[in-house]
């Protein structure tokens, strides 16, 4: 299936500035070329996730149903699994066992932090104590939860760090104990979440038994309108395939709006991969992503790319220019609606953070929306920067095209509560201090990324799933509302 | 699974399913049982996720450490909207459940990898989950952990029966017998699945196959 166009995309943030280019774009992204000698002997057409574990494992090629021993190249845990994970290490390897490689840990509390919690307060300590004993050379540690700037090691929500850190990486391969790891599948790696048996186990041995998952491909074409973003792709998507339309199997996003994105909007759409139950989703890796990655780590990578002849089990084609402003309804991140259609829906709050939604383009974007309204919001909105560096983002980086200010000036002005301190805080609920924490039955629009029942807190509580610009429209509006209604 | 292993005479045998299965695991300690759970069911229906199975607030609970883990028990399926599910899973006050069956729609265990989910379940004595079908992290953390044998069933259970029912699931057989109507209904073979949970999980498994030294 050839698609070809030319490509030229819009010169704004969260845009890539590039020339005018013909894309002949035939059914994968171009192989580039590469020495004989550097590919061995080549058995049959492989994807980028096929290729990436082939090359972890002892396997010159592997498909789809193959169980495998994979090579870790880092490890994640944070401070709700790390705890059980060490447990559980210490206890199958012995207390005198180190662990297999103490560079590839990353240790990130981010879950339960600014919270009165005894045990999840003790759950830092604890991976400070495992982070210790085991050498563990990445530990974003926090000890001071009154003030987070008064923590220079502390980062934020994992996802957001890890990336941020130089620890996604082309070609490598990820496992963390959460379930949005698929998250750096964005950098054209192998990312998924695991339990702490599974983490434990890697610990031990630096290596885990999986299956290869065939891959489903999903190509979003043509031109992004200025209302819609990456979160809108991603629930098409969903509410297309459903929450278990993905299931065993990695989703890879292609085609010229992909292209388009830079990192924190493709993280977007692989963070929600596992929403529509997907092992873990992949982007093929570009000047975009290289130039992400070399400001941010000096070691060496290797990126791979899907094949020409490479199967998919299915193939999904979406020219965006057709596509609308979408919510994910309550209860369930497939029930796709139309942000239009729920207009009548009246709102109690929006929340604004998260790995989904809290990242730097994320708040950007819901200032850009905000400054052109030029009004204050009607209901609370929640804004909780992902890490320390959006946060600085948020109160340092002019907003393109707003004469200057800084979102959190833009927040300021439209009645925003103040921008919290970094960390998962209310997407989960988590503990009842939690910040934004939906303690009582609210209708709240989020541009987090599940809403099944009780997930912000109150079991009643109903979570409309946005984008950061439907998001920001709604806390205008005081209902669900169309961006471009502020547009 | 490709797992290379040496055959070690007090060994868990991989090929029984005729004859009865030694269960050490944390399902079952009851030595030369076949895999055979009898007991109430509690229904569910689609997509129960793992923040309905256990709540986010209470995954401060650290499963590896014994009185933490029995309190994630007493919270087990605490998440389902009380007006769906007006029988609680574990009564309030008690640490334990009376329905060691769970029944399950399509994509039980979806959203969140964490490992709390099976655990709660299997600390408050859910032996068996029947569902139509799983999702990824949740089936394979119910293994690696040996918590609960997640079976699979192409009929739709969930609309059959009710809570309270007194089934018996047959592992070995593939069965399910619903003791109220006296109908069978099949299940999908455990497979590969159903040693690793036997020997308590994989740890335990790989140990029992001298794959790695006891710790």
């Amino acid at each position: 299936m050839a698609v070809q166009g030319t490509m030229h995309a819009p010169c704004n943030t969260g845009r890539v500035t590039r020339r005018a280019v013909k894309v002949s774009a035939v059914a994968a992204t171009p192989t580039p070329a590469r020495t004989p000698a550097s590919t061995g002997s080549v058995k049959r057409a492989m994807t980028m996730t096929e290729k990436i574990l082939a090359n972890h494992s002892d396997n010159a090629s592997v498909k789809p149903g193959d169980n495998i021993w994979a090579r870790v190249d880092k490890l994640m845990t944070h401070d709700v699994c790390g705890p059980g994970t060490f447990g559980i290490f210490q206890k199958e390897f012995g207390p005198n066992a180190q662990v297999w490689d103490n560079e590839r840990v990353v240790i990130i509390p981010d879950h339960y932090i600014f919270t009165s919690d005894a045990r999840a307060n003790r759950n830092v300590d604890i991976l400070r104590e495992m982070a210790s004993k085991y050498n563990i050379k990445y530990f974003y540690d926090i000890m001071d939860r009154s003030n987070f700037r008064a923590n220079p090691d502390y980062k934020g929500v994992c996802h957001v760090a890890l990336a941020q850190e130089g620890h996604c990486k082309p070609g490598e391969v990820l496992f963390g104990t959460d379930s949005h790891t698929c998250n750096a599948g964005a950098f054209g790696q192998f990312a998924t979440g695991v339990g702490n048996t599974d983490a434990g186990f890697i610990l031990g041995t630096g290596k885990l038994l999986i299956k290869v998952p065939p891959t489903m491909r999903f190509i979003m074409d043509g031109e992004m309108p200025e209302y819609l973003l990456a979160k809108d792709l991603i629930l098409q998507i969903i509410g297309e395939i459903s929450v278990a339309g993905a299931t065993y199997k990695a989703m890879e996003f292609a085609g010229s709006a992909i292209e388009g994105m830079n990192m924190d909007e493709r993280m977007t759409i692989c963070n929600m991969v596992v929403e529509a139950g997907g092992k873990n989703g992949v982007i093929a890796p570009d000047k975009t992503t290289f130039d992400y990655v070399q400001a941010r780590t000096q070691e060496p990578f290797e990126a791979v790319y899907t094949d020409g002849a490479a199967n998919f089990v299915a193939d999904y084609k979406w020219d965006v220019s057709k596509l609308e402003p979408l919510v994910a309804a309550p209860h369930s991140p497939d029930n796709r609606k139309t942000a239009r259609e729920c207009s009548d829906v009246k709102i109690d709050r929006v929340y604004i953070g998260s790995c989904t939604g809290g990242k730097t383009e994320d708040f950007v974007s819901a200032a850009k929306l905000f400054y052109r309204a030029k009004r204050q919001v009607k209901v609370p909105t929640y804004l909780v920067p992902a890490t320390q560096k959006v946060w600085a983002d948020v109160y340092t980086l002019p907003v393109p095209g707003c004469d200057g200010k800084t979102a959190a000036e833009i927040f300021e002005e439209a009645g925003c509560v103040t921008p919290a301190a970094p960390s998962c805080a209310a997407c989960l609920g988590g503990p009842r201090d939690t910040f934004a924490r939906m303690n009582e039955p609210e209708v709240c629009v989020s541009t987090t990324n599940r809403n099944f029942p009780g997930r912000m807190g109150h079991k009643e509580g109903q979570i409309y799933l946005a984008s950061p610009y439907t998001a920001a429209a709604s806390a205008l509006k005081g209902y669900v509302c169309d961006p471009r209604e502020y547009m | 699974m490709h797992l290379k292993f040496q055959r070690s005479a007090p060994a868990l045998s991989r090929a029984s399913r005729s004859s009865c299965v030694r269960i050490y695991a944390k399902v079952s300690k009851k030595e030369g049982e076949p895999r055979i759970i009898r007991g109430k069911c509690f229904v569910t229906r689609d997509n129960i996720d793992t923040d309905q199975i256990i709540p986010a607030e209470y995954l401060t609970l650290v499963p590896s450490k014994p009185d933490e883990y029995e309190k994630l028990g007493s919270y087990a399926l605490i998440g389902l909207p009380d007006n769906l599910y007006p029988t609680r899973y574990v009564k309030n006050g008690v640490m334990k459940t009376e329905y060691p069956v769970i029944i399950g729609g399509q994509n039980f265990g979806c959203g969140s990898s964490r490992e709390h989910a099976p655990v709660a379940l299997g600390a408050a004595g859910a032996k068996v989950c029947v569902a139509e079908s799983y999702a990824r992290i949740f089936f394979r953390n119910c293994i690696a952990t040996g918590e609960m044998y997640p079976c699979e069933t192409s009929v739709r259970l969930c609309d059959t029966l009710a809570t309270g029912t007194e089934v018996t699931v047959d592992i070995d057989n593939s069965i399910l017998t619903d003791h109220s109507t006296g109908i069978t209904y099949p299940l999908q073979e455990i497979g590969e699945a159903g040693p690793v949970i036997d020997a308590g999980g994989i740890f335990e498994y790989a140990r029992s196959q001298g794959m790695i030294k006891t710790a």
